[in-house]
């Protein structure tokens, strides 16, 4: 693997061989040492435009417990402040020898033009870029799915029948479309459950159905109901009359989650909006998978890391020279 | 591409037995024993082992799976491996007497990647090593203590081993 930059393009057995290896990479983290010496010499650059806690210190935690060095890199008070293009940028990190860079962008296709464009030749990884893709949460998220499913009998499995409902702000949310394009491709059926004015217009491309009222979703008896977060800070327009009533109709309260049939379970990717799309009951029953999904969230960015820069490099480089 | 049987399956059988009988020699007994095997066939040959070392002493031994894919000093010159499954057995390996088994001894990286992945596991008493095939070659200060059958081989020639579990053939041939 060269880059990861979305799960569109993603064909089941890389993403199968993704899923496997990270359950290799949890396995270790279950050791008294859990640092592998793999990545020794290998320089990981974290470089992020837009805020993010959970998701930059996952992938430090990542590239550290492999035993690569890790760059971190914040837009806020740095040179990008100045004014230096992400071209510049990219080519002074090229230039302190970074192996792989991990984006992440407000705007869409960042990471595919860091990877393209010739501008360095370390391996991109996409942490999230505008409105695109997310794809380290997706697999992360079909991860989860899969350990609660099989558990142990995990190895090789795709998703293969599963239900998963995803809920919320699907028009801004990037991890709502790596989810759908990932798990299509592993087999599950998808639902996306939304307001009315919340969901893209291109939509009806995708390989989900998409419904407007949650409750006639979770009746279908979904194996996962995945809540995605309000996104406060995207709420440019009047997209619902208050959050009062985005939480009465769209929230999933405790209620709607006693109604679950058994085994299945409920899925934020964080931080959450607690009362506004999901209940304390329903963050906190043991449905939920939200602090799972943080643990997961290392050992798949290990494996990422791991399969972007252990191997011998191949030669498609996005036009290197 | 001329291959050559040098183990039929009775070989391989006598052999296994005849290393479980020193293992059990040198450790005096099936006490504190532990057998991992370096996937894919010292797994299955680990399994053997202790079987048949279970059969001789009235007891059953802990065996289980060491993966060394983390600990290779020559990722960057492969295309990428995909890791295996590492299954300590329950009971760790803490003080105990770890023989580590793999089907073929050739330049002794995997048994050096094999030891520093044990390190990330445990504190051993003693390690050991057993080998079904030996076939030289060595670029590390590595030996086997208990050997199937030393193969004497040139670099350019392959030595392949299959095993019916995981090959659905039982036999080691090498190959020009």
């Amino acid at each position: 693997m060269r880059h990861l930059l979305d799960t569109r393009t993603l064909d089941r057995a890389t993403a199968v061989r993704i899923l496997d290896v990270a359950e290799d990479m949890s396995d270790t983290q279950s050791r008294e040492i859990k640092k592998l010496p793999t990545l020794r010499g290998k320089t990981v650059v974290n470089l992020f435009f837009e805020d993010s806690t959970r998701t930059r210190i996952s992938f430090e935690a990542a590239a550290k417990r492999l035993s690569a060095d890790v760059i971190n890199f914040a837009a806020k008070g740095s040179s990008v402040s100045k004014g230096e293009s992400l071209k510049d940028t990219a080519q002074t990190l090229q230039a302190m020898g970074a192996d792989a860079v991990v984006i992440r962008h407000p705007a869409s296709g960042a990471p595919q033009t860091l990877a393209t464009s010739g501008w360095i030749s370390a391996g991109v990884v996409n942490a999230g870029d505008g409105t695109h893709e997310h794809p380290t949460q997706a697999l992360l998220d079909a991860f989860t799915i899969r350990k609660r499913r099989f558990g142990a009998e995990s190895r090789g499995r795709d998703l293969a029948g599963i239900t998963v409902v995803i809920v919320g702000d699907v028009l801004h949310s990037r991890v709502a479309r790596s989810n759908v394009w990932l798990l299509a491709t592993l087999g599950a059926e998808v639902t996306l459950v939304s307001p009315p004015t919340l969901v893209p217009q291109n939509v009806s491309l995708w390989p989900a159905k998409v419904v407007y009222d949650l409750d006639q979703a979770l009746a279908q008896g979904p194996d996962a109901v995945m809540m995605l977060r309000i996104q406060l800070e995207r709420m440019n327009a009047a997209y619902f009359p208050t959050e009062r009533e985005y939480s009465r109709r769209w929230g999933l309260d405790a209620l709607r989650v006693a109604g679950l049939p058994d085994g299945s379970i409920v899925m934020h990717p964080g931080p959450m909006n607690r009362g506004l799309e999901i209940s304390s009951e329903a963050a906190d029953s043991p449905r939920s998978t939200v602090l799972e999904q943080v643990t997961n969230g290392v050992s798949i960015r290990m494996a990422v890391l791991y399969l972007l820069l252990a191997g011998e490099r191949d030669d498609e480089r996005g036009g290197d020279q | 591409m001329s291959a050559r049987t040098v183990l039929h399956e009775a070989d391989i059988s006598r052999a296994l037995t005849r290393i479980a009988h020193e293992i059990l020699e040198s450790n005096r007994g099936a006490e504190n024993l532990v057998l991992l095997g370096i996937p894919t066939r010292g797994v299955t040959l680990a399994r053997r082992l202790a079987t048949v070392i279970g059969e001789i002493a009235q007891t059953s031994v802990p065996v289980g799976a060491l993966d060394v894919t983390m600990f290779r000093d020559d990722l960057a010159q492969h295309p990428t491996r995909s890791p295996r499954p590492t299954d300590i057995p329950s009971g760790g390996i803490d003080g105990c007497t770890v023989v580590l088994v793999d089907d073929v001894l050739f330049s002794g990286r995997s048994i050096r990647a094999a030891l520093d992945a044990l390190q990330s596991i445990g504190r051993p008493a003693v390690v050991r090593l057993a080998i079904l095939v030996d076939r030289g070659h060595r670029e590390l200060p590595i030996r086997p203590d208990f050997v199937g059958k030393n193969i004497p081989s040139s670099r350019q020639e392959r030595v392949n081993v299959r095993l019916i579990e995981d090959d659905g053939a039982e036999e080691v041939t090498i190959e020009a």
